[in-house]
């Protein structure tokens, strides 16, 4: 249980460059979802973490050390491999008690804490079976087992439930924060699957081309994101451009719309930020609440999925916007119809790009 | 199986075995000239003990097959793991340039290697054999060891060393046991190029040491007798004998983890 300190760290290949200047803090006992694309850096920076890539420049540290030039071997990590990376020649006990081995614990302390280790993944009485005799998800439990057995400094998991199905990675979802708030472990998750970092992680860090573009709780990463390529990667979002007016940003049709948080200098453009699901749709001759954003809109397209509708209705500007209702009255508004948008300036975010 | 099928496998089978059979048999007739009716005796077997040139020259065939196979597997290996897992300046080059000699015609590797030998002074006899196998036998090791090595994954090692294990203790650990068939593999095929060799051990075999491919092939010169079955016989028993037991107790292959 320890905090983890990433200093601008920075890593390049040849020529290009995979990390630039990255920092960033993970406290101790925290869940931190590194979320981001391929090529985002993300699985670079656990490795750094982890010690199996040096940077080129920057410091790593863990707790109090300075393990920037430390081998992994020397680190005192956990880590949980996409592939799961369980010794094929070993029992699952032998495989769990691999990292205790290393540390001297022998005998009967190592097999007690080998059945804690399973009794906390749910595998108790599998000790003596190879891996190649447990399902994908009981092979994870086992790698997960092996990871936390020997209290770790840091739980870094590379992408750990990408090769599993869906019912089964939603299964080990709710079974991975469980074992991670009852060890305690501060952990550090690479993921690609934004609805994964947002229900497990106390933090989401979004990264980009090597760089960390936000970082914070999922709810606010979420509401408020700062950059296009935040709003976008994390959930979908409806993008609005126009210039400062008033305190407000006048919009292609001359609407004024008023926003949360901070404007930059009159006549400046900027580029708004809505969630699908902020925005109700109404009649055009229909008015919204007191204060909201008002713009007309023509529906393009409708689809339906039961509970929930999409509509992808046209802006004055010629943009088409996407609009997510909940099946409420059973009413779907027909593709043509002129239709009138209403949000909340709260959820009308300004991009910082 | 259809009727066809059946006689070509038997074709092939009575293509590769008939005259193996057949040198062992007429190992044990009493004829010198291989002649009809077949007549059993051990007689070959028992001159064979007095046929001191060639049964010297069969111990030393098997204890170079040993040595060969011991030193090759060792270094090959070695090499194998530094090619699959390290990287160094001029990897590839050497990744290529340990292919060719398993192509370049075993005449012309024997030509330089004698050539080679007596302009650095090493000479011929046992040394020379020795250095001359080994160096044949490497390219086959590598390649063996080096196929294995793909399927036993990186981060398998990568996972001991997140545990706490060095680098070398990861191997010795987790690759090496993986790498266990494999290695026997290779040690089979160093052993067997070894075994056959004799191109490169008639040019680096004195009078005084030679062996066995080499022994024979003096001694069909000067007439062909039923010793030279009986001595081929008991080397193709040990040595089949020898790959049955690796085979049964290494399963190569059958262990490899398909993860």
């Amino acid at each position: 249980m320890t905090n983890v300190n990433v200093v601008a760290v920075a890593k390049s290949y040849g020529t290009v460059p995979v990390l630039t200047d990255i920092s960033s803090h993970f406290e101790e006992g925290s869940f931190t979802s590194l979320l981001g694309p391929s090529g985002s850096g993300k699985t670079t920076l656990l490795r750094i973490i982890a010690g199996f890539v040096v940077p080129d420049g920057g410091t790593v540290s863990i707790g109090d050390r300075n393990v920037t030039n430390t081998p992994v071997w020397a680190r005192n990590i956990g880590m949980v491999f996409q592939s799961y990376a369980l010794f094929p020649h070993m029992s699952v006990a032998e495989n769990v008690s691999f990292g205790l081995a290393q540390r001297g614990i022998k005998g009967a302390e190592a097999a007690r804490q080998v059945e804690r280790a399973l009794e906390m993944v749910r595998l108790p009485g599998y000790a003596k079976r190879r891996p190649k005799e447990l399902s994908g998800g009981q092979q994870q439990r086992v790698a997960l087992a092996r990871a936390i057995v020997t209290r770790p400094s840091v739980l870094l998991l590379d992408e750990p439930l990408s090769a599993l199905d869906r019912r089964l990675r939603q299964e080990m979802q709710v079974e991975l924060v469980r074992i991670q708030r009852e060890s305690g472990l501060t952990t550090i998750f690479v993921t690609h699957d934004q609805e994964e970092a947002l229900t497990l992680s106390d933090r989401v860090a979004i990264l980009d081309r090597g760089r960390i573009v936000q970082i914070g709780a999922p709810q606010e990463v979420y509401e408020r994101p700062r950059t296009r390529f935040a709003a976008e990667f994390l959930g979908d979002s409806n993008f609005l451009s126009g210039s400062v007016r008033d305190r407000a940003v006048a919009v292609a049709d001359g609407t004024l719309v008023q926003v949360s948080g901070n404007l930059p200098a009159q006549a400046a453009t900027v580029t708004l930020a809505v969630r699908p699901e902020k925005i109700a749709i109404l009649a055009a001759d229909q008015t919204g609440p007191q204060g909201w954003n008002r713009l007309g809109a023509i529906v393009k397209t409708v689809i339906y999925a039961g509970p929930a509708l999409t509509y992808v209705v046209e802006a004055p500007d010629g943009s088409l916007l996407k609009v997510f209702a909940q099946n409420k009255d059973g009413v779907v508004l027909p593709e043509g119809r002129p239709v009138a948008l209403s949000w909340s300036p709260d959820h009308t975010v300004v991009l910082e790009d | 199986m259809t009727i066809a099928a059946r006689l070509y496998l038997l074709l092939i089978l009575a293509f590769l075995y008939v005259p193996i059979g057949v040198m062992v048999a007429m190992g044990f007739n009493e004829s010198s000239l291989y002649e009809l009716p077949f007549h059993f005796s051990t007689r070959w077997y028992s001159d064979l003990s007095g046929n001191a040139k060639l049964m010297d020259a069969g111990w030393n065939s098997v204890m170079i097959a040993i040595i060969t196979a011991v030193l090759a597997t060792l270094l090959g290996t070695m090499a194998s793991v530094a090619l699959s897992r390290r990287t160094f300046r001029g990897k590839s080059l050497l990744k290529i340039l340990l292919l060719p000699p398993i192509a370049i015609p075993w005449l012309i590797t024997g030509t330089a290697m004698l050539v080679f030998f007596f302009w650095t002074g090493i000479g011929r006899g046992l040394h020379a054999l020795l250095i001359g196998h080994v160096a044949l036998a490497i390219p086959y090791v590598v390649l063996v060891v080096g196929t294995g090595l793909q399927s036993v994954r990186v981060d398998l090692e990568e996972a001991a060393m997140s545990l706490g294990s060095t680098p070398v203790r990861a191997f010795f650990q987790v690759t090496l046991p993986l790498l266990y068939p494999s290695i026997v593999g290779a040690a089979l095929f160093a052993f067997a190029v070894s075994l056959d060799q004799f191109v490169i051990s008639y040019f680096l075999a004195t009078p005084g040491f030679t062996t066995l491919p080499v022994q024979i092939y003096s001694a069909i010169r000067k007439g062909f007798t039923p010793e030279i079955n009986a001595i081929s016989s008991i080397l193709l028993f040990a040595s089949m004998a020898v790959i049955i037991i690796v085979a049964r107790f290494a399963k190569p292959g059958g262990v490899r983890d398909k993860r």
